[in-house]
């Protein structure tokens, strides 16, 4: 780490989000564009904080009846069952793929779950201007910016099976009404990962160094 | 007034001098460890060819049958955009929707815009609204999902694998090849060198 910390915030400059380009804004608080590729500059993104926390709650919310409600409907001559994420990892354990039961117990129970807790952690540091680890909490971010994806998984699942399993004589598959809040927690919590801005977690450091 | 020496993380802010890179390099954030920006041998010439596979691969992908079940004699496949129509159908329209976006929409934005970027750029001259196709690709690639598409492609054959007998498709080969070039695309890709070539 060098001795003396200067960002471009201090210089009075403004990176580019998208081009990376270093410009000056002409006039303080002015609408700021980027002179290369025009798009809208801001010292941090815009009520970051804010629309995070927002993303992040609905998530929560949304969270209860992914894991509640089924995401899966089979129906055959005999029975129907009906499966919650829980159980569709318990179904692959017991059908001795437990390396694929792990790997779906990770993608859509460990995964959002942490993803949620992490954003957490995170916004509630930078609200309280903390400046505790500061290069953990910048790979933690781009961790969650990186995973997240990785949660659509058992949508997929249950798109693909839903298409295949028609053969009315055997079996049904539909999916059900968790695949839908599932699926809203898994954008709801990138629309989140993405609102945050991870310079806010820099800034009680720069202060501190001068 | 720019400073074309100096690059701020886009992570932490920091000012940093750019400095030259042997091939194949990264720039790392001191403060932070975020990449800066990457210096990839022949990096247009790389990223056209393997978007332009990607692009045939990604037709195969969408044309043919991903997988077919065989139970007792009758057969049931589906391709991709089988798949986002039985959700469609069973009013699960929000998921059905947003499989279509992951899986086929943003696949596609990010292969033609590629390829509208790149192909000019390759004949030396810049295609008009480069600034705004770059930045609009940038805001598109989160939501292609192809790798994980084909992750929940693999783990739904094990789960009926006791049920019937699994008939792969072209597509589902079409679709791992695809996975792999567009890697090796996104890899190769370096938008920095881009941005130093556009003028709004």
């Amino acid at each position: 780490m060098t001795a003396m910390v200067v960002t471009a915030a201090r210089l009075g400059l403004l990176a580019c989000h998208a081009c990376a380009l270093l410009s000056r804004p002409a006039a303080v608080g002015a609408p700021a564009r980027c002179p290369r590729c025009g798009a809208h500059l801001h010292h941090r993104k815009p009520n970051s904080i804010g629309r995070t926390w927002a993303f992040l709650i609905a998530a929560y919310i949304l969270y209860v009846p992914a894991n509640l409600l089924p995401i899966m409907d089979t129906s055959s001559l005999f029975d129907s069952q009906r499966d919650t994420i829980m159980s569709g990892v318990v179904f692959l354990w017991t059908s001795g793929s437990w390396p694929l039961a792990a790997l779906v117990f990770f993608a859509s129970i460990v995964v959002p779950l942490a993803k949620l807790i992490a954003l957490t952690l995170l916004l509630v540091s930078v609200q309280r201007r903390s400046g505790w680890r500061p290069y953990e909490r910048a790979r933690l971010y781009r961790f969650v910016e990186f995973v997240g994806r990785w949660s659509m998984l058992d949508i997929y699942v249950v798109a693909i099976l839903a298409a295949l399993v028609q053969i009315q004589s055997l079996a049904t598959i539909h999916a059900g009404p968790g695949a839908i809040a599932f699926a809203a927690v898994v954008v709801l919590s990138m629309f989140a990962a993405s609102a945050f801005d991870p310079r806010l977690i820099w800034e009680p450091v720069n202060e501190d160094n001068g | 007034m720019t400073a074309p020496t100096l690059i701020a993380c886009h992570d932490c802010d920091l000012l940093q001098r750019e400095t030259a890179l042997p091939a194949g390099g990264a720039a790392c954030c001191g403060r932070c460890g975020a990449v800066l920006y990457r210096r990839m041998p022949e990096s247009l010439d790389r990223t056209l060819a393997f978007t332009l596979a990607a692009g045939v691969l990604f037709l195969l992908a969408n044309a043919f049958p991903l997988v077919g079940l065989e139970v007792q004699g009758q057969r049931n496949a589906t391709d991709l955009l089988g798949a986002v129509c039985a959700l469609w159908d069973q009013d699960m329209r929000m998921v059905a929707g947003l499989v279509f976006l992951t899986t086929v929409l943003s696949p596609a934005i990010e292969i033609s815009g590629m390829i509208y970027l790149l192909l000019p750029l390759r004949l030396g001259r810049l295609p008009p609204g480069a600034g705004r196709m770059l930045r609009f690709l940038q805001a598109v690639k989160p939501w292609g999902m192809v790798e994980v598409f084909m992750l929940g492609v693999l783990v739904s054959l094990v789960k009926l694998a006791h049920l019937a007998s699994i008939v792969p498709g072209i597509a589902l080969w079409s679709f791992g090849g695809l996975i792999l070039l567009l890697a090796a695309s996104a890899a190769s890709f370096n938008p920095h060198e881009v941005w130093a070539r556009v003028r709004l």
